[in-house]
Formats: C-alpha cells, sequence, structure tokens
C-alpha cells in the first residue's frame, strides 16, 4: 500500500516533472544518476558488507568503452581525437542511434566483464582493505585513461553531437536517464526477492558461515558486482554523451566527488534498504544543487562537511533511523515476552 | 620505452645512481607518513585516508611561512606544533566518534575529511602546482650527470632525524610506553589506570605533527598541489600493509621500494605513469597478500 504510493509518486514526478520545470531537466537527469550511483552501490555496499569505493571505475569505463564504439564504427577513432574535436563528423541520425545504443549495451556488458576479472583479484579482501584496493583500482584506472592515445589521453574526446533540436538535447537524455533508473532499481528489487537476496545478507552477516553452508560466496560477490558494474557502465555511457566531452579527471573518473557522493548517499539514506540509496540520494541532491545555488565557491568544503557529519553524527542513515523509531511499520516485531522472562529469571 | 631503457642500461648507466639517490630522497619522506600511519592504525585501529591531506597541508604552512620571509626548515618546529594543535581538534571532532565503529566508517569519515581539507587547500592557494625555494646549491658529480640538490640532503638528514627521535620516544618515555602499552591491549592498559582517551588524542596529534614534517620536506624537494593528497595516501597504505604494523625496519625499506619503483616507473615509461606506478604497488602488495593468505585458506582482514 505505502509502497503503491511512493512508485505513484515517483513516476508522477519523473514523467511529469521536466515538463513542469523545463529550466531543471538537466538536474533532475543527474539526480537519476545519483540514484543509479546508489542504488547499485548498495547491491554489494549495503547488502553484502562489501564497502567498495571504486565503483567510479565502471562509470569511466564505459563512457569510454561506449565513446569508442559510437566513434568507431563508422570513423578513424585515433584521427577523431587527434582532432580534439576541431573535426566535427556528421553522423547521420541512424549511425547517430545505433552508436548509441550499441554503445550503451557494449557499455554494460564491457563493465561486467571488468567486474567478474576485477573480483577475482579484490574479493579474497575483507572490511577496510577490500575499499582501499577499489580505491586504488579508481586511481590506476583514472592514470591508465589518461595515457591512452587513441582515446585522447589526457585532453578527452569530443563526443558525436546528437541530431535532434537543441531544446530537445536535455529532455532526450533525461528520459535514457530515467529509464536506466527504473530498469536497476526493478532489477535490484527482484534480485533480492530471490534467493540472490538471502545470500548475499548472509555474507554480510558472516561470510565464514556462509561459506561454511555451501554458498558459492565468490560467485555470488562477483554476479552481485557485476550487476552493479553493468548498469554503472551504460550509466557512464549516457553521461558521457549528456556531457558531450570525455576527460580522465573530472568527467570519467571523479573519484573524490561521485566516487565517494554514491557510498555517502546509501548510507545517508540507509544502507542495505531498498528505499534507503534513493531516498539519500534524492537528499543529497538537493543539498547539493542548494549549496551550488547559495555557497557557490564554497560549495565542495560544505559537501565535504555534510559528508563527515552525515559519517560521524548519523551513521544508521533515514532508514536506519525510521527502522528503529517506528519497527512496526516495518513489520519489525519485537518480541516483549521473551524480555520479561528474562527479568524473571 | 626500449629507447629508456637503452638509455639508463647502455648508453648513460651512470643516471641509476640518480635514480637510486632520488628515489631514497622521496622514500624518507614516504617513511616518515608512513609511520605515521601505522602508528594510527597499529593505536587505535583507524585508517586515516586523509593522511597524505595532513602530509600536504603541513606542505602548504611551509609554503605560507616562506612567502612571509621564513625559511621552511627555520619553521618547521612551529608548524610541527601548529599540526599537533590540529590533530588535536580534527580528533575531538572526528576520529574519537569512530573509533569503537567498525573500520569502514573510520574509513568513509577521514575520506570525507581528506575531501574537505582538499577543497579549503584549493580555496586558499588556487589548484597551481607549487613549489618553495630552498637556496640552497646543487652538487654535481660525474660530469654533470648527476645532479644532488643540497636541499634533498638536508631533508634526508631531517627524516631521519625526525624518525630516531620518535623511535627513541615511543621506546623511553612513559607516554611512548603507554602508548604501546594501549596498542597491545586498550582494555587491560585502561584497568592499569593509562587514561587510553588521552593516548588515542596524543597519538593521532603525534601522527598530524609527522605528517607535517614530512609535507615541509615535500614542500622543498617536490611539488605542492591540493588534490596530491590522495596519492600520498594511498602510497602511505601500500608501504603500511605491505611492512605490517610496528615494523618500522619493514616500512623504511619498503619506502625506498616504493620510490624507487615511482623513479623508474617515471623515466621507463613516462611521466604520466608516475603516480600510476605507486598505485600498482598498492594493488600488487593486497594481491600478494591475498595469495599469501590464501595458501592458509585465510583473508585479508
Amino acid at each position: 500500500m505505502n509502497e503503491k504510493l511512493i512508485y505513484i509518486g515517483l513516476g508522477i514526478f519523473g514523467i511529469l516533472g521536466p515538463i513542469a520545470f523545463p529550466d531543471y531537466v538537466m538536474q533532475m537527469a543527474v539526480l537519476w544518476i545519483m540514484v543509479l550511483m546508489a542504488t547499485t552501490w548498495d547491491i554489494t555496499g549495503g547488502q553484502m558488507g562489501y564497502n567498495s569505493l571504486g565503483n567510479i571505475t565502471f562509470f569511466g569505463v564505459g563512457m569510454y568503452v561506449s565513446a569508442a564504439i559510437q566513434v568507431s564504427m563508422f570513423y578513424d577513432l585515433g584521427e577523431f581525437t587527434a582532432s580534439y574535436g576541431a573535426i566535427k563528423p556528421v553522423f547521420t541520425e541512424t549511425q547517430y542511434y545505433t552508436g548509441l545504443i550499441l554503445g550503451i549495451i557494449a557499455a554494460g556488458i564491457a563493465c561486467a566483464g571488468v567486474a567478474l576479472l576485477l573480483g577475482l583479484c579484490v574479493f579474497g579482501l575483507r572490511g577496510p582493505y577490500f575499499a582501499i584496493g577499489t580505491l586504488g583500482i579508481a586511481v590506476a584506472a583514472r592514470e591508465i585513461a589518461g595515457t591512452i592515445e587513441v582515446i585522447g589521453a589526457g585532453a578527452g574526446i569530443a563526443m558525436p553531437f546528437l541530431p535532434l533540436p537543441i531544446e530537445y538535447r536535455s529532455l532526450f537524455f533525461y528520459v535514457l536517464c530515467f529509464v536506466l533508473a527504473v530498469l536497476a532499481h526493478f532489477v535490484i528489487r527482484w534480485l533480492f526477492k530471490t534467493q540472490f537476496g538471502l545470500a548475499a545478507n548472509a555474507i554480510r552477516d558472516d561470510e565464514d558461515k556462509a561459506e561454511a553452508m555451501g554458498i558459492p560466496t565468490l560467485r555470488y560477490k562477483q554476479v552481485g558486482w557485476a550487476i552493479a558494474a553493468f548498469f554503472m557502465g551504460c550509466t557512464g555511457a549516457v553521461f558521457g554523451n549528456m556531457v558531450g566531452y570525455i576527460e580522465p579527471l573530472e568527467v570519467a573518473f571523479p573519484v573524490a566527488t561521485f566516487g565517494i557522493f554514491m557510498v555517502a548517499m546509501s548510507l545517508l539514506g540507509g544502507k542495505g534498504t531498498l528505499w534507503g540509496p534513493v531516498l539519500g540520494a534524492i537528499l543529497f541532491h538537493v543539498v547539493k544543487e542548494a549549496t551550488w545555488t547559495y555557497l557557490l565557491g564554497l560549495q565542495w568544503v560544505v559537501l565535504g562537511l555534510i559528508l563527515i557529519v552525515n559519517i560521524v553524527y548519523f551513521q544508521q542513515g533515514i532508514m536506519g533511523w525510521l527502522q528503529k523509531k517506528y519497527p512496526e511499520k516495518f513489520g519489525i516485531v519485537v518480541d516483549q515476552s521473551n524480555i520479561q522472562v528474562k527479568e524473571e529469571a | 620505452m626500449l629507447d629508456n631503457l637503452q638509455l639508463l642500461f647502455v648508453y648513460a648507466p651512470v643516471m641509476n645512481v640518480q635514480m637510486i639517490l632520488d628515489g631514497i630522497f622521496i622514500g624518507a619522506v614516504f617513511a616518515l607518513a608512513a609511520y605515521g600511519l601505522a602508528l594510527v592504525w597499529g593505536v587505535m585501529n583507524v585508517k586515516n585516508l586523509a593522511q597524505g591531506d595532513f602530509v600536504i597541508m603541513g606542505g602548504y604552512l611551509a609554503f605560507t611561512a616562506n612567502n612571509m620571509g621564513f625559511h621552511p626548515i627555520l619553521a618547521l618546529p612551529l608548524i610541527a606544533v601548529l599540526m599537533y594543535f590540529y590533530g588535536v581538534v580534527v580528533y575531538k571532532l572526528v576520529i574519537r566518534r569512530v573509533i569503537d565503529n567498525d573500520m569502514f566508517v573510520s574509513l568513509l569519515a577521514t575520506f570525507g575529511l581528506s575531501l574537505f581539507m582538499q577543497q579549503v587547500m584549493n580555496l586558499i592557494y588556487g589548484p597551481e602546482v607549487q613549489t618553495v625555494d630552498s637556496h640552497m646549491h646543487i652538487m654535481t658529480m660525474f660530469d654533470d650527470f648527476v645532479t644532488v640538490p643540497m636541499v634533498k640532503v638536508v631533508s634526508l638528514v631531517l627524516a631521519g632525524a625526525f624518525a630516531s627521535a620518535i623511535v627513541i620516544f615511543m621506546t623511553k618515555s612513559r607516554t611512548g610506553q603507554a602508548i604501546r602499552a594501549t596498542a597491545q591491549d586498550a582494555r587491560a592498559a585502561r584497568v592499569l589506570g593509562i587514561d587510553t582517551d588521552k593516548v588515542y588524542m596524543l597519538t593521532f596529534a603525534l601522527n598530524s605533527a609527522i605528517c607535517g614534517i614530512a609535507g615541509v620536506l615535500v614542500s622543498m624537494i617536490w611539488v605542492l598541489q591540493p588534490f596530491y593528497g590522495i596519492v600520498y595516501s594511498l602510497r602511505t597504505f601500500a608501504i603500511v600493509t605491505a611492512a605490517g604494523l610496528g615494523n618500522l625496519p619493514g616500512v623504511i625499506g619498503m619506502s625506498f621500494i616504493l620510490g624507487w619503483v615511482e623513479q623508474y616507473a617515471g623515466i621507463i615509461a613516462g611521466a604520466e605513469w608516475q603516480i600510476a606506478a605507486a598505485v600498482f604497488v598498492l594493488i600488487g602488495v593486497l594481491l600478494w597478500r591475498q595469495i599469501q593468505m590464501r595458501r592458509l585458506r585465510q583473508v585479508v582482514r
């Protein structure tokens, strides 16, 4: 009942939002990207207890893979990047759209593959070592992307231009982001209703016991990360086209900004819950945009402060706090009889 | 790449001397920062991801002192004291509240701190790469093939002196003994009357001061940029993970190795690979530890 209302509310917002506020379409598109980041991070971070600081790797890899595919299908990639956007090759409509769709799908698949391989290397690490290892991978990916000449090295690639009138541009990418976010949400929702969810939570609670019970933990962790990576890759591909210009430091691998925001958003909303990351992402984005508008120049400082306050003073997140305060609303029954027995004894 | 290898080992093998010396000079700075991290990690089980930003902050303090007309080395004691009190403040506001939590929380909180510090330094000093001119002369050897700036030698000596001072402090003084006792068993230390909260504060502040000293040395022998901190953090993590906690010779050895790896990667593969090399060392160390532990059917915790 409650959930239906949330779906209806978010659906109305998602569909009518860009029509009602045409000036903020781009910001709303970024909002759905933030929702995607937080919900996919939560697959391994919240539900499995593997707190990755490096999921942003897939964002950037997806971006570059899709860019490479979109361009190299019709032009020589090396020549295209060497011109730094000076030569504007014309993509016909069919060329652009087939390139974009193939690019997004290929980016997702490539990232899932990368996650499966990287998973072999990092899932023997626990807790903080896992976080540091994945952070290291993200930084390494950033540095490597800055050295490969074909994809523009440090100077970057200018993406092909959307063959639509300029006023439809942001709407087009908004729809892509929205559809992707909805898709990811329902996949995750379905995923955690199956046995996968039980196994994931078992891994979070006690991995050694889960292993002893015969759960192939490594495979579950790899698959969970690969699903997160798939959506992160698709998101990166869309974001790359949306921004129109890819460069490793700020756009593709923003390790210290989006890479950490996705963790902060999940924590703010309450990690390990279905709706927590969504809620956290929406709240965080609103706060972020507000600081951008009213505290320009200080925005990053304020965001760092919010992050510290959130983590240090408010760790359980909004959903966690609500669950503690109103357990009956979440179907958690506090068994009073048990407590009395203990007191008598 | 092949040309560079040829240059190093066929045409001018004397360049290796330069590489090895530079590796040692920069490794000494890494060793200081890494020792601070090992201290905090070992005593209070906090993994400080803002370690590198403390280093950069010390460097920028030296930069400010230099702009005001003081030589960085003269300002060093003052900077160490300032950083000490900064460490106390950070401990009181942030670290004290994350010690008892699970370790990911401490990692994230310090990452938030790192973001905050980066951005404040960016606001104050701007994103340009800065360095401090130490006005010391440069020695040359082997027909000008090898240059050894005097300032690097001085910084190496200073790093060594401070490291020995810290070791003596940790082993001989009562406070040092209290810190080590807390590291071994915090509960027993509390029972025996050691104020562990104060010990934690001291440890964190000491770490901050050590980072400040390392930062002053970095400002003189290398470059400063507000966003370089994260790479220093990853380097110190690589060193401490490889060497283990409370293993000072290991920390020093690993720091030199990391310094050499970076120098050689920079000259063989190109300057843009220098940071990547440091990160690869971290990933390599973590992989190696995993393989080691897998043989015992265990994981790296």
